[in-house]
Parts: structure tokens; C-alpha cells; sequence
């Protein structure tokens, strides 16, 4: 743009700016993998189920949060009454209660790019920040988020585009969000000391699915979470009997 | 065909509703948790959760995968398994694993494989 050359002898934007928008694109890259081919998913889902083309980016805006807005598809077209649709939105987006606890917010300084970060606040968003937790800076954070949106609702629209001319989307394409979160497991569970933290997880899930079959994603978080309550609990009563004897 | 009944106000309450609750959410742990910044529990927590929360959503997604193509238990478990085996071996290269575990995954439940064997056979 020709705009930043003039603009930069002024207001020197640090070398790092450039760099970090490429490392935050970069980091989008491979969520984006997933996330494009199911916004297309969901673009055709939208138009299948006769409802009108603009409704996929205006709930991509509204709730931007992938497995809701493919639950609101079949709740709309059923006219399901708004208490229904709060409650459900309640349940199914809770996780994200849990995000703050360790998504890099407090680099972003600016505060309509903070209340950006927190609106596009997605499991993805935090999934990168989770696994790769150094090195966050403003513009890396700002891009990657960004970058997270064009996909989905670029997604979205390609998939409404393509409704009338496609049978059906690609079988199979939707395992690209589970093949994402199993590297990203992988890159946050390197060292030893994650190992309790991933066997109190692995119990939480199990206990969900034999538990609550169709809430299975929320009382696995909750019962993860009070599993290291209980941990912190109980490091806290060894520590304070250690220091007694 | 559009339906009839589609009431754009109804659809506009659905958006202003999803909207609200959604930014509740994401927002105010965040300010909840300004002044617990110091607490030991929330230092921990902060620790502790990351790879917990990516294992149950891994773990979840793929439930997705087996609950909603049953026969593709297997296609599922296989891809999951050349997932990680790129990933651990090709000097994990987010892309290139999720890549080569998402192209198994489509193929394995597109194409026949026991009559491709039988095809070759």
C-alpha cells in the first residue's frame, strides 16, 4: 500500500510489525485447514435447509462459533423459541468460561482491538495460543484472529456460492478439525508434567460420555476442571502436612 | 424455497440472542479474573488446563467423526493414528499432520478399500 509508505518515516510501526502479522497468518494456516472446507459445509447446509443465502456470515458474526451456528441451521428452520436457542447457546459455547484462564489477552493494549480479541475469543484462537504459548505480541494475536474469521466466513460463503452447483460437500473434510486439535494435544502435552493434567482430562471425557451422552463436551470441562480443583486441593493439604512434620 | 413462516424478526431476536450470549461468555471470565491473577489456584489452573482442554476437544471431534459415520470407526481410529505418526515423525508440522491425516481420513471413507483390495487382487 502506498498509504504506509508515506506514513512510515513519521510513526516508525517497530520492524517487528510485518513480521509479526506473517507469524500470526502463519499460525492460522493450519486451523484455517479446517476451518474453510466446514464454512463451506456450513454455507451449503444454510441454503439446504431453505433458509436465505445471507444468514450463514450473519450468524458467522453474530455467534462465530462453528459447532453452535451448524446447531442454530436446524433450530432456526424449526422455529425453536428464543429461550430454547439461549439456553442451548449457554450450554454448548460454556467452554469458552474457561479460555481466559490462559488466552495471551493482556498483550493486546488497544482497547477496540481487545474487545476484538475477546469477541473472536474461538477454540481455535485459544487451541494456538494454548499450544504455542510464547512469544504473543498485539499484531501476531490480532492477525491470527483475523485470519480465523476471513477463513470461516469466507468459508461460508464459498459453500453458498457453490449450493446450486455442488451434490454435496466433500465426505470426510469436517476430520480436519479433529486431526488439528489431536497436534495441537500433542505439542501441549511435551513435557512429563503434563501427563496428570492429561489423565484427569481423559477421565472427565470418559465420565461425560457414559454420563451425559449429549452434553458430553460441557461435563467434561466442568468435571476437568473441578478434577484440578481437587488436584490444587490436594497439593496444597501434602504441601502444608510436609511443612507440620 | 425459502419457508414461508420465516419471520425476519424472529431471525433477527435468534442473531441479537446468540450475539449477547455468546460475548458474555467470551467477556466476563476475563474481568472475573482480573483480581486472581496473583492466586496460586489460578496460576495453576492456567498450567494445568491448556492440555486438558485440547485432549477433551481432540477427544470430542472425534467422538463427532464416530457418532455420525459409524462405519467409519476405523477410517477415524487409522486417520487419528497417521495423524499423530506425521505429526511425532515429520518434526511436527501442524500443516503438513493435519494434511496428511485429513487426506487419509477422505479417502478412507470415500473409496472402497475391501473392494479396491479385491479390485488389485
Amino acid at each position: 500500500m502506498t498509504v504506509s509508505t508515506t506514513a512510515a518515516p513519521q510513526a516508525p510501526p517497530g520492524p517487528s510489525r510485518r513480521a509479526e502479522i506473517a507469524a500470526g497468518v502463519r499460525l492460522s494456516l493450519a486451523a484455517g485447514l479446517g476451518m474453510f472446507p466446514i464454512g463451506i459445509a456450513f454455507g451449503l447446509l444454510v441454503v439446504q435447509a431453505g433458509l436465505p443465502w445471507w444468514v450463514a456470515p450473519a450468524l458467522s458474526l453474530a455467534a462465530y462459533a462453528g459447532s453452535l451456528e451448524l446447531l442454530l441451521i436446524g433450530l432456526i428452520t424449526t422455529a425453536t423459541p428464543l429461550a430454547t436457542i439461549a439456553l442451548t447457546t449457554l450450554l454448548v459455547n460454556f467452554r469458552h468460561v474457561f479460555y481466559a484462564f490462559s488466552f495471551p489477552l493482556h498483550v493486546v493494549r488497544n482497547r477496540v482491538a481487545k474487545a476484538y480479541s475477546v469477541y473472536a475469543l474461538i477454540d481455535e484462537a485459544y487451541a494456538v495460543t494454548a499450544a504455542s504459548r510464547d512469544g504473543w505480541s498485539s499484531w501476531r494475536l490480532l492477525s491470527t484472529q483475523i485470519a480465523f474469521q476471513v477463513y470461516w466466513v469466507g468459508g461460508g460463503l464459498a459453500g453458498v456460492a457453490v449450493a446450486s452447483v455442488m451434490p454435496g460437500p466433500i465426505k470426510g473434510l469436517e476430520f480436519a478439525l479433529c486431526a488439528l486439535f489431536v497436534t495441537l494435544t500433542l505439542d501441549a502435552a511435551r513435557s512429563r508434567g503434563q501427563v496428570p493434567s492429561l489423565l484427569l482430562a481423559g477421565l472427565a471425557f470418559t465420565a461425560a460420555i457414559v454420563l451425559a451422552p449429549d452434553a458430553a463436551l460441557f461435563v467434561a470441562l466442568l468435571l476437568f476442571v473441578l478434577l484440578l480443583l481437587g488436584r490444587f486441593a490436594l497439593g496444597v493439604l501434602r504441601s502444608r502436612r510436609g511443612s507440620d512434620a | 424455497m425459502p419457508d414461508a413462516a420465516l419471520d425476519p424478526w424472529y431471525l433477527a431476536w435468534v442473531l441479537v440472542t446468540v450475539f449477547a450470549i455468546d460475548l458474555a461468555l467470551r467477556a466476563l471470565p476475563f474481568a472475573a479474573l482480573k483480581p486472581l491473577r496473583a492466586s496460586a489456584l489460578v496460576r495453576s489452573l492456567t498450567v494445568w488446563m491448556p492440555v486438558g482442554v485440547l485432549a477433551i476437544l481432540a477427544a470430542e471431534t472425534l467422538r463427532g467423526s464416530l457418532v455420525g459415520d459409524p462405519g467409519g470407526a476405523v477410517s477415524a481410529l487409522v486417520a487419528v493414528g497417521v495423524t499423530v505418526a506425521v505429526h511425532l515423525l515429520g518434526g511436527r508440522r501442524t500443516l503438513l499432520s493435519v494434511g496428511a491425516g485429513t487426506f487419509t481420513y477422505v479417502l478412507l471413507v470415500n473409496v472402497d478399500v475391501a473392494a479396491a483390495l479385491r479390485g488389485l487382487l
